[in-house]
């Protein structure tokens, strides 16, 4: 005889089980749990809005508080995903402004929401605390005023890398009089001016203000200011760091960043005069996260601010830094998890900037707690990617881009093959990958053989033939995010591989060579994915069936095909008169 | 290898080559990449290198600003480049070097007397205007020639206006 605890009992003993994997697994033991944790559910995690639709998420899970949306492809951040694809939230907070009164959390990420439904937002949600809007687009500054002006108990407002329609500099004054609730703002992304006004008297009546990100118009001499009202702040964010020389903005801002004892964060720093610098030094040993990514200071004043930060877990910063502040940092911040090294010239290795390989080896040694690496360069060795890996197998996320194309070893002028090959034996627990440089099939299989934990992999300009897509897609167990562009893989290895794709969330391919025939049979045999083919250009006849797609975007999904495509993604469903 | 060699889903039918057989680098999808030259044809590669626009867009990218500077008395004028400089003192020092005119660094920093020389430049409206009010960067997008003169003490006043 089973026993069964009580549904109070057992929904208050997953009310501890927060993540979403875990009450995944244990919302399948049995019908009866399936049902208490439904109805037990807060937080709901969708990584691709068409997999699912909002009512169904709705009929399932009655009682969110918290729901986070991903929309666009992740090559939409480079522009390969052209304008009017979709990734629409507008169906989404309808149908939750009706059926979730209590909703307290919308994120969104690669979305495009409009001002009605931020409007719509305001008004639905009586104890709306948080909205992100990551890389999002389609609103306007009237938009956040709407949020400003009614949403009173708001805790959050992020807009982190969106792009917004700069109407009006006054919503910030939006926010009422009585409106004391603010911990988190980031309004970096905002092109023109906020009224200042406006911004120092949220700043005075926030008291548990702890993340403020300000945008680039924000001047520094009007920093100290803010600072001097909120000096609890955990994350600052700057605007532009740079003041007319005869200023005393300097002995102020010293002032104020010394009575900042919790600051942990750093950002900002457009348009640096590096001789301001040293009005942040005091703060310096307590920080755990520095953006310097838009900072373009030369190496040794980057060195000289690394060198105060022994504390420091997380750093974002431009090659500028070179080798000989890497190797700074390697010596001085033993506790560094995170290393981001962003490009400063797309195109060409600057002259002035020595930043090789070298640095990222120095960091790999001297930083045992380094997990996650994205680092932009124009040469890399197997010998130097070998001894990255065995520095680091601890490493979990590693993003490398050579920045040309097809780039051999620089020493011995080899594909990259056996290198990369090293970091994924090595590194066992790697869940995100990105590759660059002179690769051939070799290199997939060895991805096959050893990233079992791979849960993203990004390929661009890589492979000889179908053989390399097939040892990805048939070894790597755990992969859900596949994208890929320029590389010469095609309909064989998607073919063979069809029952792999309804296990991933999503599969991108650009300039390949699928053709149009593979994605109707792939789309006849799994009609639990959605195979959407891109034709920007016009140019595809979906008759012929030998012609090559330009952009391949297949996810599986059970909301089937959506109602939204533009005009140039091509569906089987849609050319249904066409089909064979 | 072609793409479309039938869909037999016997992937066994293909078989890894011997190392180098492959001729390394796949013929078949190349563009063309100059390795040298400022933009070789990479402007052309859409979405390469992978940096995201908003990035891509906000970092201060550095050109070239030389810009004319004559010096009261000095028989030729020279010229520097601004994006060389990270600041007003670094402007300064340059200058220096370049027509001895010492203490001109420390001259655009306090507005005392005792420098012999003063450091004004033409902005984009044509106005004649004191180095170092304005952010370093907005300076430098704003100069269009420099100019360092020397004071007059015979009649006390700090800056002539000028019409060069």
């Amino acid at each position: 005889m089973v026993y069964s605890l009580p549904e109070e009992v057992l929904e208050h003993v997953f009310s501890f089980i927060t993540s979403d994997k875990d009450r995944n697994v244990v919302s399948v033991v049995c019908k009866s749990w399936y049902e208490i944790e439904r109805w037990c559910r807060r937080k709901v995690f969708i990584g691709n809005c068409y997999a699912v639709s909002p009512a169904i998420m709705i009929r399932r899970f009655p009682e969110v508080r918290s729901v986070e949306l991903k929309g666009k492809p992740h090559f939409a951040d480079f522009n390969l995903v052209p304008e009017g694809w979709g990734g629409y939230a507008c169906s989404w907070i309808d149908e939750m402004s009706r059926s979730y009164p209590w909703l307290e959390e919308i994120r969104l990420k690669r979305m495009v929401i409009t001002d009605e439904s931020l409007e719509l937002i305001s008004t639905s949600f009586k104890n709306f605390r948080v909205l992100v809007l990551s890389s999002c687009e389609g609103f306007s500054t009237d938009g956040l005023s709407a949020i400003a002006a009614n949403c009173r108990n708001l805790r959050e407002l992020d807009l982190q890398e969106s792009e917004v329609m700069d109407l009006s500099g006054h919503w910030l004054s939006h926010f009422p009089d009585t409106f004391t609730s603010l911990e988190s703002l980031n309004m970096s992304c905002l092109g023109s001016e906020v009224s200042f006004s406006a911004l120092e008297r949220l700043v005075a009546m926030s008291p548990n203000l702890k993340t403020l990100r300000l945008n680039r118009a924000v001047p520094l001499g009007k920093l100290s200011t803010l600072l001097q009202q909120a000096p609890q702040l955990v994350e600052l964010g700057t605007g532009a760091y740079s003041s007319g020389i005869r200023s005393d903005v300097y002995s102020a801002l010293s002032k104020a960043f010394l009575g900042c004892k919790e600051l942990k964060g750093l950002s900002g720093f457009w348009d640096v005069d590096p001789s301001y610098l040293p009005a942040f030094f005091s703060v310096c040993s307590r920080l755990t996260t520095l953006n310097l990514s838009y900072a373009t200071i030369r190496s040794p004043d980057i060195t000289k601010v690394i060198n105060l930060c022994p504390n420091l877990q997380r750093l974002l910063v431009l090659d500028h830094i070179e080798d000989s502040g890497l190797n700074a940092l390697a010596l001085s911040c033993k506790n560094l998890q995170e290393l981001r090294v962003f490009p400063s010239d797309m195109y060409v290795a600057d002259a002035n900037v020595t930043l090789t390989e070298q640095g990222l080896v120095s960091v790999t040694q001297g930083c045992p707690k380094l997990q996650s690496v994205l680092y932009f360069c124009h040469q890399m060795s197997n010998s130097a990617l070998i001894t990255i890996a065995k520095n680091r197998p601890n490493l979990t996320c590693f993003r490398l881009c050579i920045i040309e194309p097809r780039t051999p070893d620089y020493l011995t002028h080899e594909p990259l093959d056996i290198g990369f090959g090293a970091i994924v034996k090595h590194c066992k627990n790697l869940s995100r990958l990105s590759l660059s440089g002179l690769l051939t099939d070799r290199v997939f299989e060895y991805i096959g053989t050893h990233a079992k934990k791979l849960d993203m992999l990004s390929i661009a300009f890589a492979g000889d033939s179908d053989l390399g897509l097939h040892h990805v897609l048939s070894g790597c167990e755990s992969l859900k995010k596949l994208e890929i562009r320029d590389c010469p893989f095609g309909d064989t290895a998607l073919l063979a591989n069809v029952a792999k794709l309804a296990t991933m969330r999503s599969l991108w391919m650009s300039s390949c060579a699928v053709s149009i025939g593979a994605c109707k049979i792939l789309s006849r045999k799994m009609p639990m994915l959605n195979v959407e083919v891109i034709d920007e250009n016009g140019t595809l006849n979906p008759k012929l069936d030998n012609c090559l797609v330009e952009k391949l975007y297949v996810y599986r999904t059970v909301a089937g095909p959506r109602s939204d495509m533009p005009g140039y993604i091509w569906t089987m469903d849609r050319d249904s008169a066409n089909k064979i | 290898m072609g793409p479309h060699e039938g869909l037999g889903l016997e992937i066994t039918e293909l078989r890894l080559g011997l190392p180098g057989g492959s001729g390394g680098g796949g013929g078949e999808k190349k563009r063309v990449f100059s390795g040298g030259g400022k933009n070789g044809n990479m402007d052309l590669v859409v979405g390469w290198p992978p940096v995201c626009l908003y990035k891509k867009n906000n970092i201060c990218h550095v050109t070239k600003m030389y810009v004319k500077v004559s010096m009261d008395g000095a028989p030729f004028l020279r010229k520097v480049d601004l994006s060389c400089f990270k600041g007003y003192s670094e402007l300064g020092m340059g200058l220096e070097k370049l027509f001895g005119c010492s203490g001109i660094g420390e001259a655009m920093k306090e507005e005392s007397e005792s420098c012999e020389y003063t450091a004004i430049y033409e902005d984009k409206d044509g106005d004649w205007m004191l180095v170092g009010d304005v952010p370093w960067l907005m300076f430098t997008e704003t100069c269009k020639r420099l100019r360092i003169k020397r004071r007059s003490y015979a009649n006390g006043s700090r800056l002539h206006g000028t019409n060069t």
